[in-house]
């Protein structure tokens, strides 16, 4: 009986020690600051909360995305926020006109870190065949872009690569100078500057001379 | 042409010899030039006294080298005898014709259209401010001495306003109500359309839209290229229907040029304008569906636009903006065994008709959320210019393709839905038989299809075939010609429509024989459609507005161009 209840105590001894070596080694493990990144990009990539910024004929191709054959949820990217607050990747999904080109930017700042922006199309990724009066050529001359998706409208399965090249993006940490350089085009310190001045910022004095 | 005549003699004892020229164009179209003056007090008769109940559209032209260098343009249509005219007059820099909007509903966003593109001014008009470009945007980009790209950037947002009334001024809030704004960027507004409310509790006092954050100049662009360069951005304007949009344009250059297209084009093109029908209301009743809160519905009908889409890529190898139409026929013939795969999803689909009809139009939540909510009457329809189902909802039976036949049509048998009530409910209910009538035709058309050409083999308007271009030199020697000198319609205007998924899609067409459309202006059925909004949500709740703008089914490439 006794001799039992020793065996049972020397194995129970032996499994708290594994234990402890077990646990030792897994936060040996989790001291890695760079494992830490590892597993918040795994979180990240992984689930996508996309805002489906659809202005045109890209928002309905992207609506094919969503949809039942392509399909979006398999890459974790599923749950559409229309709250920018609740948002980490903004697809800008559609030409951008001059009008709607502060929308965006407030929309961009409203989301929270980390965000990423695909955009998806030739408009919005330069104007496309809109070379117009009213039309911002690309929506990189207002905010900072990760991942353009070439097509006019591109298909799904371009959509799909566009979020997978992001994914890659976010694992291996890719450096995103763009992102961290970028300055909203219509504040200068922190101030709203009034339109005379914007011609003056580089960003969208780049495109074109404005009247 | 009796009826012209007479009209004519009408309008002599009435007015005057001298006020008025009649001409009628070689395509066919009645037209009257007058004077600023006459404008109103003619309209007036037309709609009065000689049933022209319609005003489809207004529009501005540019002319700068005329001493005076603007033309305003009317384009009306008589239900009775399904009849068109158009009135044009001349104006100078500056110079004021008196508003419509006194006398038709529908004359109030196109004269602010005709504004702010062109600057003319129209007396009497209590809001004729900017619609399209944004708000600190200088001058007027449809004239011909404003360069195409020539960008101008906005850095604000309006704030919450609305329109005036001889009552209210529309930029004075009322303190007691509550005022709120909805979109663009909202999920309900489809990405593009803003709409501002003042609310006592959940009841709309006061709504008011803004528009113009997708006005991609469309007419300018076409201004600026070849007569066939211009079908990919026709593809743009109703993305949800591309291919009745190419098919629009290309009959309105056709019938300018006096084109009759073969038999094969013209069953082919009313094969796709069907499917497009078909696929555009899956979408309409899909998101409206969504804006009420039904998600599954959406899932559901998207499987059956990718099956259309798959039709199209087989066709032509792109799924949504196909440019399958050139001017004279199509791009190409259909491939072989495409009919068959068309009448299978005609099988499927008239299935899946009936599934859509039990999940939406059966569906207790769905009847209680539109039925009998924000209904139009059919004098008030008429006034605001509706056209399609929209139109039919409110009880008026008017199709085009009834109504006009065009590419035989009229030898074709099905039924034209109409509703009673107008209400949101009734469109729906509209859309879905609309769907089972295109259903029917494209049965009809598959089953009778015509042997023989796909287009017309004019080498001065038709590419000639790519074995000719590398294998002889006429066929090199045509296609330089023809891409050097582009194709070149004879001097004229036109005004030609078809009936779109949404309504009556207009294209008012002026050639000055050169290569490229001097003057392309679009008719878009929701810009019609859309201005009645504030006006038909007011007095409702919020949720409704909602459910309405969702019902008009506005799409905003052909809303703002």
């Amino acid at each position: 009986m006794s001799a039992t209840m020793n065996t049972h105590e020397a194995e129970a001894a032996t499994q708290a020690a594994d234990l402890q070596t077990a646990t030792e080694e897994l936060s040996k493990s989790f001291a890695f600051t760079t494992k830490l990144d590892a597993i918040a990009a795994w979180g990240q990539r992984n689930a996508l909360w996309p805002l489906p910024y659809g202005t045109a004929c890209c928002g309905i191709e992207l609506m094919s995305v969503m949809g039942p054959k392509y399909d979006l949820a398999r890459f974790g990217a599923e749950v559409v926020r229309f709250s920018p607050r609740q948002a980490d990747l903004l697809l800008v999904a559609g030409t951008i006109t001059e009008k709607m080109a502060p929308i965006l930017v407030r929309i961009y700042q409203q989301m929270l870190e980390p965000k990423y922006v695909i955009s998806m199309g030739a408009c919005a990724s330069s104007g496309g065949f809109y070379r117009a009066y009213h039309v911002l050529q690309g929506c990189d001359k207002v905010i900072p872009v990760d991942v353009y998706v070439p097509g006019c409208p591109p298909t799904p399965e371009a959509v799909l690569d566009g979020v997978m090249s992001l994914q890659k993006m976010i694992k291996d940490r890719t450096p995103r100078p763009w992102r961290d350089k970028w300055v909203s085009p219509y504040e200068i310190n922190g101030q709203t500057v009034p339109s005379s001045l914007t011609s003056s910022n580089s960003r969208l004095t780049a495109n074109k001379a404005v009247l | 042409m009796s009826y012209f005549n007479d009209l004519q003699f009408d309008l002599t004892a009435k007015f005057g010899a001298d006020s008025f020229k009649f001409s009628t164009t070689p395509a066919g179209d009645h037209a009257i030039d007058t004077t600023k003056e006459f404008v109103p007090a003619l309209l007036k008769y037309l709609k009065e006294y000689a049933g022209f109940n319609f005003l489809m559209d207004v529009c501005g032209a540019d002319y700068p080298t005329r001493a005076k260098r603007f033309d305003v343009v009317y384009h009306l249509f008589s239900t009775t005898g399904s009849r068109r005219l158009r009135i044009k007059a001349q104006l100078s820099e500056g110079e004021s014709v008196g508003t419509a909007t006194t006398i038709w509903k529908a004359a109030d966003w196109f004269e602010r259209e005709a504004f702010d593109m062109f600057g003319i001014l129209f007396q009497g008009h209590p809001n004729l401010r900017k619609i399209l470009t944004h708000h600190q945007f200088v001058g007027h980009p449809l004239r011909k001495d404003y360069e195409a790209d020539q960008q101008q950037h906005c850095n604000s947002v309006l704030p919450i306003r609305f329109d005036n009334t001889p009552e209210q001024s529309g930029d004075q809030l009322d303190s007691r109500y509550m005022a709120i704004n909805i979109g663009p960027s909202h999920p309900a507004m489809h990405g593009t359309l803003r709409v501002m409310a003042e609310l006592d509790g959940e009841t709309i006092v006061r709504a008011g839209c803004e528009i113009g954050f997708l006005h991609r100049c469309f007419e300018k662009m076409a201004e600026t290229h070849p007569y066939n360069q211009v079908i990919p951005y026709t593809d743009r304007l109703n993305y949800c229907s591309a291919p009745m949009n190419n098919v629009g344009y290309c009959k309105t250059v056709e019938k300018l040029m006096g084109i009759e297209i073969p038999p094969r084009a013209q069953a082919l093109r009313v094969i796709l304008c069907e499917l497009s029908r078909i696929i555009d209301h899956t979408v309409s009743v899909g998101t409206g569906g969504v804006d009420l809160g039904a998600l599954t519905a959406f899932f559901h009908l998207f499987t059956y636009r990718e099956k259309v889409y798959n039709l199209f890529e087989k066709l032509c190898g792109a799924r949504l903006t196909v440019s399958m139409t050139r001017v004279g026929g199509m791009a190409q013939d259909a491939p072989e065994g495409w009919f068959t795969d068309v009448l299978k999803f005609c099988d499927e689909m008239s299935d899946g008709v009936e599934e859509i009809a039990k999940l939406m139009i059966g569906n207790k939540i769905f009847i209680k959320r539109t039925e009998g909510v924000c209904p139009v009457s059919a004098a008030d329809a008429i006034d605001w210019g509706y056209t399609g189902p929209l139109l039919r909802a409110s009880g008026v039976n008017l199709d085009l393709r009834r109504a006009q036949p065009y590419y035989g049509y009229e030898k074709l048998d099905f039924d034209i839905p109409v509703g009673t009530q107008g209400d949101i409910y009734d469109r729906y209910l509209v859309r879905i038989e609309e769907m089972r009538q295109s259903i029917r035709i494209i049965r009809q058309v598959c089953k009778n299809m015509p042997k023989g050409d796909f287009t017309v083999r004019d080498k001065s308007i038709v590419l000639p075939e790519k074995k000719d271009v590398y294998g002889n030199i006429e066929g090199l020697m045509n296609h330089f010609m023809l891409v050097i000198k582009g194709l070149r319609p004879p001097v004229g205007d036109i005004y030609d429509a078809t009936e779109a998924a949404n309504g009556e899609l207009g294209f008012y067409l002026v050639s000055d024989g050169s290569a490229n459309p001097y003057r392309l202006k679009v008719r878009p059925p929701c810009f019609a459609i859309y201005q009645s909004f504030p006006t038909v949500v007011k007095g409702a709740m919020l949720a409704d507005a909602i459910a309405t703008v969702a019902s008009m089914n506005v799409i905003a490439g052909e809303l703002d161009r």
